[in-house]
């Protein structure tokens, strides 16, 4: 068991838990906004009044005896995802990626039944997948077809893009790979593989799963240092919007490339978490006090801050 | 973002830090309340025994009692006669007991015993009044005897004190001119002599009684003293060796020319007093303290018994807090539930530690067992709470009565643990269990253990016990210090080891680049 030095620690700019909560979340995110971004719903209507692509909602349960009739509703549809609004961390994200005759099939292959379904809706009503056990809404909403450019590198998972924005400028990104040993889900600490990116280019930095450093992806093989994100400055642009749509500070957001409808926001997330910091051999804190000493609206839209940040945050730079 | 000024902050902190030792140190000082646990303090425990000879009619036994003497402050009194009534009677005169009883006949004693505090510093009484010189009056040639001492006295002297000291030597030649012989035949007893000289000269005078203490001493009697103003305050003289003020180990029993003792119904009186140097707790003589000091308000111990032991134990939450807030923002151990480990280490303070774990992990265990069988009957959440609760109620009771059977009076104790924080951390632990695995549930469940078994630890200290108990004042200390923790922005102890990771990919990058 090895420690590293907290003045080591400092030197590459990582930042901590208790900075991050105190000195970011705690500094630039007002608690009365937290709501906006912990209920998937409103992030969702906020999304589309901001004309911020996102998967399309195809209805909401909010009672328990709509799910008496819930068969009705999924007519016609193909493919959906079902997600509790107020989830956290992938919990409770049931993802039906097409039908069998009476069946529905797992984005794991796996088939269930409505009577399933029933169930996973009323338990996510119940509150059994939000924070504190509060009641809660079921929303389905369109499926992902995940673009192309991933094809091999996400195991039973979408690959997702995290991008911490800070006061609006993009500091850093990783993509989220799912493996087997993640169990189809994007958290690094339940064993996906993390890509760090240049915020420059939108090309891999270098990889971890588990905090070591891997070279290709466990589970297909596929070398991880190839990945160029396409249309990186889209992205960029989406990530960076979330700051006027939401008014908080310090997020998360979890971008996904859809192969028709391009970049999609998936979630936000006010308290994102500091393995991103890894996945990139980086540390934040430097990023985010250069970001916090330049001039109040020194680039007032998201194109500029985006501009500055592709060429402020390069991969040799800062 | 401009950051707030961090000024107003720390003045909060610093002042909270000095309000509380502050005021710990002045309820220390003034209320005598001991730091430590089980201090002792000296006390003198004196005993006044009064015998007479009653002759069969009504008893009434009047013995003067100390009132505020210099120097002492009285802890306890009681007086020990059986068959007969005691008041403390308090007049302008100063403090009397009085024994009575109907009829009595014989030999009788009489007990008063009183324990006081020493060496404590010398406070002037206060007069409302400046007292005057009382009129003296003598036979005619004692007059001029009196009258001449004065003189060669006056003209000696130049301050009440000194005209007194002048006196006393007159008095105490060994050799005394014929005045002071003349006045000493008629008046034997020096220390009347002297309050009678020193009235006539104008200055007011008046006799007091002392007693000498002097450890596991018997049979003492009072010595005789006088007592002049001196415009301010009275000034203690011995007549027999001319010492002035107030000895330490004089304890002034009664002042002024009321007798020490009157018996009505008996004769052959006779008072003696035996003393002894003991100790008592410290504590206990703080509580006796029932003096409207500011600083006892603060207290709980005017509280009736049972709250007083619920605020010994709330006063405890703060340094439990302190302990999980440390233990969560300074080394980052992750625990279930943010203030369960309290509860748990307030429990383990009522169980003892090792049955307290033993009961706290069975019945965790047993319900995590009961709660994978609950998942499959998939039951509604609010439900399989409360299913969880009666379940644990049960477990408990049926822990307790085994523990009975076989013996073990402390198996009740566990009915101590609060049991829909139980609940609530078995269906935690459990969700945990189905989604992160075994492992985590160890991790969280095994370091709120470790945070309760740490605040126990602190916790059932006799001193902080004793000090949060006594002087509550000191959990402001405490706030402080939980509030300079949440100002807390550096790296978490954990995540010294999270982190260890990216520095040893550095390394391994930078060995590779060399390499090439």
């Amino acid at each position: 068991m090895k420690w590293v030095s907290p003045w080591r620690l400092r030197r590459m700019g990582i930042l901590g838990m208790n900075c991050r909560n105190r000195d970011f979340i705690g500094s630039y995110n007002s608690r009365h906004l937290f709501p906006l971004v912990d209920n998937k719903l409103k992030t969702k209507l906020l999304a589309e009044e901001y004309e911020v692509a996102t998967p399309r909602l195809f209805f909401v349960v909010e009672q328990q005896h709509e799910i008496a009739h819930i068969e009705k509703k999924l007519e016609g549809l193909e493919g959906f995802a079902v997600k509790p609004a107020k989830g956290s961390g992938g919990k409770g994200i049931l993802v039906i990626i097409g039908r069998r005759g009476d069946k529905f099939i797992k984005s794991s292959g796996a088939e269930i039944t409505i009577e399933d379904i029933r169930r996973h809706m009323s338990n996510t009503l119940a509150g059994l997948y939000s924070l504190g056990g509060k009641p809660d809404m079921v929303i389905v909403e369109d499926l992902i077809q995940f673009d192309d450019s991933f094809e091999g590198y996400s195991y039973e998972g979408v690959p997702d893009i995290r991008i911490i924005v800070f006061k609006g400028y993009p500091v850093m990104a990783m993509l989220r790979l799912a493996t087997h040993a993640s169990d189809g889900k994007a958290n690094l600490h339940q064993g996906a593989v993390g890509v760090g990116l240049d915020i420059a280019t939108g090309r891999a930095l270098k990889a971890v799963q588990f905090s070591k450093p891997v070279t290709h992806h466990p589970d297909t093989k596929r070398p991880l240092n190839e990945i160029q994100i396409a249309n990186w400055r889209d992205m960029l642009l989406l990530a960076s919007r979330c700051y006027e749509m939401t008014g908080l500070g310090y997020i998360g957001t979890d971008i996904v490339l859809d192969k028709v409808r391009g970049a999609q926001l998936l979630e936000l997330n006010a308290r994102p978490g500091l393995s991103i910091q890894v996945a990139n051999g980086r540390g934040l804190l430097p990023r985010l006090r250069h970001i916090e000493s330049l001039k109040p609206r020194a680039h007032r839209t998201p194109e500029q801050r985006v501009d500055y940040v592709m060429r402020t945050f390069t991969k040799d730079g800062l | 973002m401009n950051k707030p000024s961090r000024v107003p902050f720390y003045s909060i902190i610093v002042g909270l830090i000095v309000l509380g030792l502050g005021t710990a140190w002045l309820r220390h000082t003034n209320m005598e309340i001991p730091f430590l646990a089980g201090e002792q303090r000296p006390v003198w425990m004196i005993e006044a025994r009064v015998d007479f000879f009653a002759s069969g009619d009504a008893v009434v036994a009047n013995l003067a009692l100390p009132d505020n003497p210099p120097g002492f402050r009285m802890f306890t009194e009681q007086a020990a006669s059986p068959g007969y009534g005691w008041s403390v009677i308090e007049s302008n005169e100063g403090r009397r007991g009085e024994w009575t009883k109907r009829s009595a006949s014989g030999p009788q004693t009489l007990y008063y015993k009183a324990q006081f505090v020493g060496g404590l510093d010398y406070e002037p009484t206060l007069e409302p009044q400046t007292p005057q010189a009382k009129p003296v009056i003598w036979d005619g040639p004692q007059a001029t005897a009196a009258g001449q001492m004065l003189a060669v006295a006056l003209s000696t002297s130049s301050t009440p004190q000194s005209m007194t000291r002048e006196l006393i030597k007159l008095l105490k030649d060994p050799s005394p001119d014929q005045n002071a012989s003349l006045m000493l035949a008629a008046e034997p007893n020096m220390a009347t002599l002297l309050e009678k000289l020193l009235n006539q000269a104008g200055i007011p005078a008046r006799s007091a009684m002392g007693l000498y203490l002097e450890d596991a001493r018997r049979h003492q009697s009072l010595t005789q003293m006088v007592e002049v103003y001196d415009g301010e305050e009275w000034v203690l003289f011995n007549p027999a060796t001319g010492q002035q003020g107030v000895p330490e180990n004089l304890l002034i029993w009664h002042r002024g020319n009321q007798s020490l003792l009157d018996v009505v119904g008996g004769r052959n009186s006779r008072i003696g007093f035996s003393m002894i140097y003991q100790t008592v707790p410290a504590l206990e003589l703080a509580r006796a303290q029932t003096n409207d000091n500011i600083f006892s308000i603060i207290g709980v111990h005017r509280l009736p018994i049972e709250e007083q032991s619920m605020f010994k134990l709330l006063f405890l939450l703060p340094l439990g807090a302190l302990v999980v807030v440390f233990m969560r923002v300074i080394v980052g151990l992750k625990t279930s539930g943010t203030f369960m480990p309290i509860l748990i280490a307030l429990a383990f303070l009522q169980t003892s530690l090792g049955l307290g774990l033993f009961s706290f992990i069975s019945v965790v265990s047993f319900g995590l067992v009961l709660r994978t069988y609950l998942s499959r009957l998939n039951l509604l959440l609010i439900a399989r709470i409360a299913t969880l609760v009666v379940l644990v109620i049960f477990i408990i009771s049926v822990l307790s009565l085994v523990g009975y059977q076989m013996g073990l009076n402390t198996g009740m104790t566990i009915t101590f643990f609060p049991m829909i924080i139980i609940a609530w951390t078995i269906e935690r632990m459990s969700i945990l269990w189905e989604e992160e695995g075994p492992k985590e549930v160890l991790v969280q469940g095994g370091g709120s253990l470790l945070v309760a078994v740490l605040a126990y630890l602190m916790m059932q200290l006799p001193l902080i016990g004793h000090l949060t108990f006594n002087f509550p004042e000191l959990n402001l200390v405490f706030l402080a210090f939980i509030m300079l923790m949440g100002q807390y922005t550096g790296y978490k102890f954990s995540e010294l080891r999270r982190f260890r990771a990216m520095v040893e990919n550095e390394t391994v990058e930078d060995k590779a680049g060399g390499t090439k």
